[in-house]
């Protein structure tokens, strides 16, 4: 300690082959090219992630906020439910053999949209094809459902102008249809675009996103199911 | 055939609208007219208007926003010598037009000048500082970037075509819904602010991924320059904060056109809904505005004193702790709406304890210039006139807190005075900060020294001399928003307001000059090193401006200064600064997706606005073509030879190395 000058560091210092990091965590130390390699391209340290990982972590933290623009509509729904104005109630209302339906049908799409992706690891054009159509039919079965379920109502006078229940009770579930909706329109544009151009990296991506949102807007309807219909035909 | 537009909708009676709108109409067309003149429309349109750069989208981000910095200012000017004027008479602003002016001011600038200039920063200064060649998503930033200015063009448009809103910056139900607000004012708002939020999320998305995914090799979390950490935590609370907007807007949206029940006073609908939805997502705006400015403090703090930032690891922290909590303070902008006292306790205890994370970044600042040798160069300047007036606001901003104060000090101009401290305080003279800043980088050359320190003095003294006096106009008891205030009491101070109003213009037309001067000077001015300020992160590393790829090669990062490291190793002789091997870089494809799909953005929200249902389908059906065609397109991106990167790559090292011998000759 005492014989340490200015004029003799320690060689390592000023060689600065290992430089102290006052910010080290953790597994990824310090020094030049070792510790951030092959092992840590999930978090980034390896350098930027390859083009699948950022488009479909990006997809991600859009269903995120997909989410949460949900949540405000079943915040919404779960204030006015009781707002029915003297008009008809979720009892009165909702009419669950057609809801069993409609789940059915959304659970089974979602199924056929995994198997799509299986065949389409395979790379199999045929079927890849056929369980993305198969899962765009049954998603407009479901919508079909869901349109005669809101013009009965609209008919009956239970139209979103009559009460502030129904107002929030069609934009939640409507919200869901309008995804839905877009979802198969964008399903049918990407099927021509693979029908076209085949497997292409940018397709095989955008098909992985699109599986995810077909599985959030499950997760969707599973809530819309349960706190809207189930909570809604039993109080 | 054109649903509710007709000529009436031109205010021909209203000479104060037609006469702005007029001079800003023939403004446009006269730049319009000089770019044609001089054949500069393929250069724009090559180089700007579809360039997917994250560089040349933050720049325009920037020119929207000072732009509309300026027309929220002259709002804002209006506001005060109308109200100055009331004093002795009836002013010049009947209230109708008043009502449209404060809700315009307070629109203009919180979306379309504060969040595009904070934007801006970001999308600039991320990208460079991570070591990267640019965002996640370069496409979607320059639809997002375009949908931004579509909001502002039909904000702008109201002022000729129909009316803005009347019902202040945040459209409170019920007084927005149809029955009390019949025209189109609310129309405009909504779908202005519809288009430019999803414009907002597509950023928070790309950021959130790029800051995530994307960094140079070896930048852990906690390498990241601070401003990267709180443009991450700004862009999360977009990420959680914009959806809550979309829906709220969206619920009134159905209200106003389908007779929808969601806020209005009959069919059951909650108006106190729309309140505490649209602050949920309001609280974390502030925070959305500010954490990115505190982020540019930082840097200039650090950079400007010499010094590492102080309590690197507890200003992550408290930015962190900021993100969270600032979810669970909202119900403090209406405690006097009947709560009750156990919630308003909560909130305002919340309230408190959101400002210990303010306060410890406070410290850090303060003990990152303690015993450092400190610069004052404009950026300095403005980030010293921040801590003490931020300060200031910040404090009022906790008395505000205490429930049983809010209820004297409540929608009082007290409250006006409080949050104009701290946004512009905060946001403003970060923006002002960060543009000084980074400028050099952006264009090559600084800007003018001396004009920026006179703009500084005039604008914060007159920033002071309007709201201090705001503050004591309040506590005796003058609410916001008033038209007409004939009471003597208040003279001294509004005039004071006045006084100050005058000087933040000095203050406003000092940055024109001082930006005139510049570029007349550009050559003295220039930048030739690419580190004018002798900077700590690696945006400092690359040429100014930088070249299209940022940089050859992706750099290695060992610390959380990772620039500086490698500065001192080249001074100490240990990096040759010889040329590597150079590699092609392939870089995004330019695409006018964005403009074109921002054009028929324009023609739904306008279609909407006057119920032009055609129309509205065409502009759906554009966007949707639109897509196809750019996903349809088979070649995404283009590549830079080799030769060319080292031909950049050279000059900047040549550059380099001469700037290192001028400063051993020096030492």
């Amino acid at each position: 300690m005492s014989d340490t000058t200015a004029g003799s560091l320690p060689s390592d210092i000023s060689a600065r082959s290992d430089i102290h990091d006052p910010y080290r965590i953790g597994r990824s130390a310090g020094g030049r090219g070792e510790g951030h390699g092959r092992d840590a391209t999930g978090r980034g340290e390896g350098g930027p992630a390859s083009r699948f990982v950022t488009v479909t972590y990006g997809f991600w933290i859009f269903l995120l906020s997909d989410i949460i623009m949900f949540s405000a509509f079943f915040a919404a729904y779960a204030v006015l439910s009781g707002s029915t104005d003297g008009g008809p109630t979720g009892r009165s209302l909702f009419e669950l053999d057609r809801v069993a339906i409609q789940t059915g049908l959304l659970l089974t799409s979602s199924f056929t949209c995994g198997l799509g992706s299986i065949t389409l690891h395979r790379r199999n054009m045929a079927w890849t094809l056929i369980w993305l159509l198969v899962t765009g039919v049954l998603g407009a079965g479901f919508l079909l459902l869901e349109l005669q379920e809101f013009s009965g109502m609209i008919t009956q006078g239970a139209g979103p102008t009559r009460s502030a229940f129904l107002s929030s009770f069609f934009a939640l579930v409507g919200c869901h249809g309008l995804h839905v909706t877009m979802g198969l329109l964008w399903l049918g544009t990407m099927m021509a675009q693979l029908w076209v151009k085949g497997f292409r990296a940018d397709l095989i991506r955008r098909l992985h996103c699109f599986n995810l949102f077909w599985h959030a807007l499950d997760i969707v309807w599973i809530a819309i199911f349960s706190l809207v219909y189930l909570l809604g035909a039993s109080v | 055939m054109l649903g509710k537009l007709d000529w009436s909708a031109i205010p021909l009676d209203e000479p104060i609208p037609l006469v702005a709108g007029g001079t800003v109409f023939l403004a446009v067309l006269g730049v319009l007219a000089w770019v044609t003149v001089k054949g500069w429309w393929p250069y724009l349109w090559r180089e700007w208007i579809t360039s997917v750069d994250h560089k040349r989208i933050g720049v325009m981000y920037i020119v929207l926003a000072a732009l509309m910095l300026l027309r929220g200012f002259i709002d804002a000017i209006m506001m005060r010598t109308h109200q100055a004027a009331t004093l002795y008479g009836d002013g010049y602003l009947p209230p109708e037009h008043y009502d449209q002016i404060f809700s315009a001011h307070g629109t203009i600038m919180i979306f379309f000048a504060a969040m595009p200039f904070v934007i801006g920063l970001m999308n600039f200064v991320v990208p460079l500082q991570l070591g990267v060649r640019d965002v996640a998503f370069p496409t979607l930033n320059s639809v997002g970037f375009w949908l931004t200015a579509c909001g502002a063009l039909l904000v702008n448009l109201s002022l000729v075509i129909g009316a803005f809103a009347r019902t202040g910056w945040l459209p409170y139900a019920p007084l927005s819904e149809l029955e009390y607000s019949p025209g189109v004012g609310v129309d405009y708002y909504l779908w202005a602010i519809q288009i430019s939020g999803v414009g907002t999320l597509l950023t928070g998305v790309n950021l959130v991924t790029t800051i995530l995914k994307m960094r140079a090799p070896g930048m852990g979390y906690l390498r990241m320059p601070i401003f990267c950490w709180t443009s991450l935590a700004s862009c999360m609370l977009i990420v959680a904060a914009f959806p809550i907007l979309t829906a709220t807007l969206a619920m009134l949206t159905l209200d106003r056109y389908l007779g929808f029940h969601f806020f209005t006073n009959l069919g059951g609908g909650n108006p106190m809904m729309f309140v505490n939805l649209i602050w949920a997502w309001g609280h974390p705006e502030v925070y959305i505005l500010v954490l990115p400015a505190f982020g540019i403090f930082s840097e200039i703090f650090s950079t400007f004193s010499s010094k590492p930032l102080f309590g690197y690891r507890s200003m992550v922290a408290a930015t962190l702790f900021i993100c969270v909590v600032s979810f669970m303070v909202w119900l403090h902008h209406f405690f006097t709406m009947g709560a009750g006292a156990d919630v308003n306790t909560a909130f305002g205890i919340a309230t408190s304890v959101i400002a210990v994370g303010t306060g410890v970044k406070i410290y850090n600042w303060l003990f990152t210039m303690y015993g450092g040798r400190i610069r004052f160069d404009t950026p300095m300047l403005w980030a010293l006139g921040f801590i003490t007036t931020f300060t200031i606001g910040g404090m009022t901003g906790v008395l505000l807190a205490v429930p049983a104060a809010d209820f004297v000090l409540h929608n009082s101009m007290f409250l006006v005075a409080h949050f104009h401290n701290v946004i512009i305080g905060g946001v403003v003279f970060g923006a002002f900060a960060g543009l000084t800043f980074w400028f050099p980088k952006a264009f090559g050359f600084r800007l003018h020294e001396g004009w920026g320190k006179v703009a500084f003095w005039f604008t914060m003294a007159g920033f002071i001399l309007v709201f201090a006096p705001l503050y004591f106009v309040g506590l005796q008891g003058m609410t916001r928003r008033l038209q007409s205030i004939p009471v003597e009491g208040w003279a001294t101070p509004i005039l004071i307001a006045l006084l100050g109003i005058f000087v933040m213009i000095i203050g406003g037309a000092c940055q024109v000059i001082q930006l005139v001067v510049s570029i007349r000077h550009r050559d003295e001015l220039r930048d030739t090193t690419g580190d004018p300020w002798d900077g700590r992160s690696l945006e400092w590393s690359t040429p100014s401006p930088p070249p299209a790829f940022n940089f050859p090669h992706l750099p290695h990062v060992e610390d959380a200064e990772p620039y500086w490291s490698i500065k001192q190793r080249a001074i100490e002789g240990q990096i040759p600064l010889e040329p590597l091997e150079y590699q092609a870089i392939e870089m995004p494809k330019n695409s006018p997706t964005g403009f074109v799909t921002s054009f028929f953005a324009t023609l739904i929200g306008f279609a909407l606005i006057w119920h032009i249902w055609w129309l509205a389908l065409v502009g759906v059906l554009g966007a949707y073509v639109t897509f196809v065609v750019f996903a349809w397109r088979d070649q995404g991106e283009y590549e830079i030879p080799a030769e060319e990167v080292e031909r950049v790559d050279r000059t900047r090292l040549e550059a380099r190395r001469a700037w290192y011998q001028r400063r051993e000759q020096v030492a």
